[in-house]
């Protein structure tokens, strides 16, 4: 629940919903291009600005992050050499349990306080909204991975570039991952047991993106170069961004009549 | 025909093992489907009370 | 929920196709197939086992023991196959909105899964004596296995849902999303280096197998298709029964024992 800001009683959000959610836009009913535009810009703001309200939700799942990562070193051993060897996995997969974590969080909260109805009969494309909320929820879950993952790295013993191929695989990789992601978030809306069934929905598609990400830093720590690993990282992030949104509104309108 | 004889056919060159274990659990598996299957369309219909 | 079934005016010496969407006459017209294609089955498969031990021969590099192949590639190819299938009635389901098509979908997914599984198992005992593992995680056994676990993912989505519309529907997208992963097994031997060998089998060029050894995985092949129609069409009765229980032609069925 958004809990009124008592000492802002106008409560620009609230503004901004009726706003995005009027059946009326405006008297010659057409949508300009700048007004589409201005209203997701909006939402993305709502959105950004409602996460770091519950800073604690965007938290946990980087604390997730760098705990698990550090379980790895201390299960199997923290020999060195061994520790290089299995950074690229370790990293990658840790980093994609936590984008998997987060999305119970991409549409619940709206879901909970009737944003999500509103939103669903806004006279703005579902695609367009749908896509604005996961970019937002992957700039507050998925980009500090990949700030904070060169750091664990260096736990690891990392070199340099390997560093820098393992953050740029990241950053190509997180927004992959949630867009493919909310299309699991919107199939098990409100399904009891979701955060398994998400699980079992998204991980065998999450399986490409980790194969190429954690296989572009691998074969550049053995010289092979990233170019191949991340290309296919790049093909899969536009491929995503073209169909995930259109699969994920379907998957809303369906959970949601 | 190139066996021999059955026992023969029993080891299948020495590879017996792996290939008589793929064959049993492949008609295993079937046919625990179609028992399952059975089952699961007489509780139907027993729960509809349809003769069968 | 009853629907009444719309049929068109035809001309009486045209057969009214239509009339076989509704879940109603689809029923009894399936339980006349089963017999069919049960005979099919059995028929088709003594063929193809007989084939496959004895008229055969042994293979140069693997003795015996590549006898598998006769179980091992037609489960393969049919786990593909009922995917698809599955894929395509989900796809009529959804544009279509037919309650048959979501019935026939949910008819197949555990027939597929267990192909799969049989695929992977008995690609597990040739594996062993040829190449010394039971298991590498090179791209086609990757994606097979992803495969089962997509397989998993549709059933579990549909039996955590209680709402059968919605369970339908939200199934039937997971189904269509997951179809990319097809392509991906199928190319993946051309794709990347892999242990599993590549394509033997092609349209265009001549087989690089003797012509025996073909012959006898295309009759198992369809001898399993055969009975994968007629295990498929015995669950499409039960789930009829069991989702349209309230219906009235249900309850005045009578059937010879």
């Amino acid at each position: 629940m958004i809990r009124p800001d008592l000492n802002n009683l106008t409560n620009p959000d609230n503004l901004q919903m009726s706003q995005l959610s009027t059946a009326v836009p405006n008297t010659d009913f057409t949508e300009t291009g700048s007004q589409l535009w201005l209203a997701l810009y909006r939402l993305f703001q709502r959105d950004l600005r409602i996460a770091l309200r519950r800073r604690s939700d965007a938290a946990a799942v980087l604390f997730f992050f760098v705990i698990s990562s550090s379980l790895f070193p201390l299960g199997i051993g923290a020999e060195p050499q061994l520790l290089r060897a299995i950074a690229p996995g370790v990293l990658w997969v840790t980093a994609l349990l936590s984008c998997m974590l987060s999305l119970g969080r991409l549409f619940a909260a709206d879901n909970a306080d009737g944003t999500l109805e509103q939103l669903l009969i806004s006279p703005q494309p579902l695609v367009l909204i749908v896509l604005v909320k996961t970019i937002a929820h992957w700039v507050i879950s998925g980009l500090p991975l990949v700030l904070i993952a060169p750091l664990i790295g260096l736990q690891f013993n990392m070199p340099a570039q390997e560093l820098a191929i393992l953050a740029l695989s990241l950053l190509l990789g997180t927004p992959a991952l949630s867009l493919v992601g909310s299309v699991g978030a919107a199939l098990t809306l409100g399904v009891r047991g979701g955060g398994v069934l998400v699980a079992l929905l998204v991980l065998p598609l999450y399986v490409p993106v980790l194969v190429f990400g954690a296989g572009a830093v691998t074969a550049s720590a053995s010289g092979m170069g990233a170019d191949a690993g991340l290309s296919l990282l790049g093909a899969t992030l536009l491929i995503s961004t073209v169909f995930a949104p259109y699969a994920a509104a379907a998957a809303l309108r369906i959970s949601m009549e | 025909m190139h066996w021999n004889s059955m026992s023969e056919f029993f080891a299948m060159g020495g590879y017996g093992l792996y290939v008589w274990g793929s064959f049993g659990f492949t008609v295993v598996t079937l046919a625990w489907e179609v028992l399952a299957l059975k089952s699961r369309s007489k509780m139907a219909r027993r729960a509809l009370r349809i003769k069968g | 929920m009853q629907t009444t079934v719309n049929e068109p005016a035809t001309d009486n010496r045209r057969i009214n196709w239509l009339k076989y969407a509704s879940p109603q006459t689809f029923y009894p017209l399936a339980g006349k197939m089963i017999p069919w294609f049960s005979w099919a089955a059995v028929v088709l498969t003594a063929i193809g086992l007989y084939i496959s031990f004895f008229l055969a021969p042994t293979d140069a590099q693997q003795g015996e023991g590549y006898r598998i192949i006769f179980l091992h590639v037609p489960t393969a190819w049919l786990s593909m196959f009922l995917y698809v299938l599955m894929a395509v009635y989900a796809g009529l389901g959804l544009t279509l909105n037919t309650r048959l098509s979501y019935m026939m979908a949910t008819a197949i997914a555990p027939t597929g899964a267990l192909f799969t599984f049989l695929a992977l198992v008995t690609g597990s005992f040739w594996g062993k004596p040829m190449w010394g593992v039971w298991w590498v995680w090179d791209a086609r056994l990757t994606s097979e296995l992803l495969l089962l676990f997509l397989y998993i993912g549709y059933i579990s989505l549909q039996s955590s849902i209680d709402d059968v519309q919605r369970a339908n529907r939200s199934s039937a997208v997971f189904a269509l999303v997951g179809v990319i992963n097809i392509p991906v097994i199928y190319f993946s031997v051309r794709w990347w280096n892999t242990l599993h060998q590549g394509a033997s089998v092609s349209m265009t060029k001549s087989p690089s197998m003797a012509a025996t050894m073909l012959i006898g995985m295309l009759v198992m092949a369809l001898g399993l298709w055969m009975y994968s129609i007629a295990v498929i069409l015995m669950r499409a009765r039960s789930v009829i029964l069991e989702q349209e229980r309230r219906s009235e032609w249900v309850n005045s069925i009578e059937e010879r024992a």
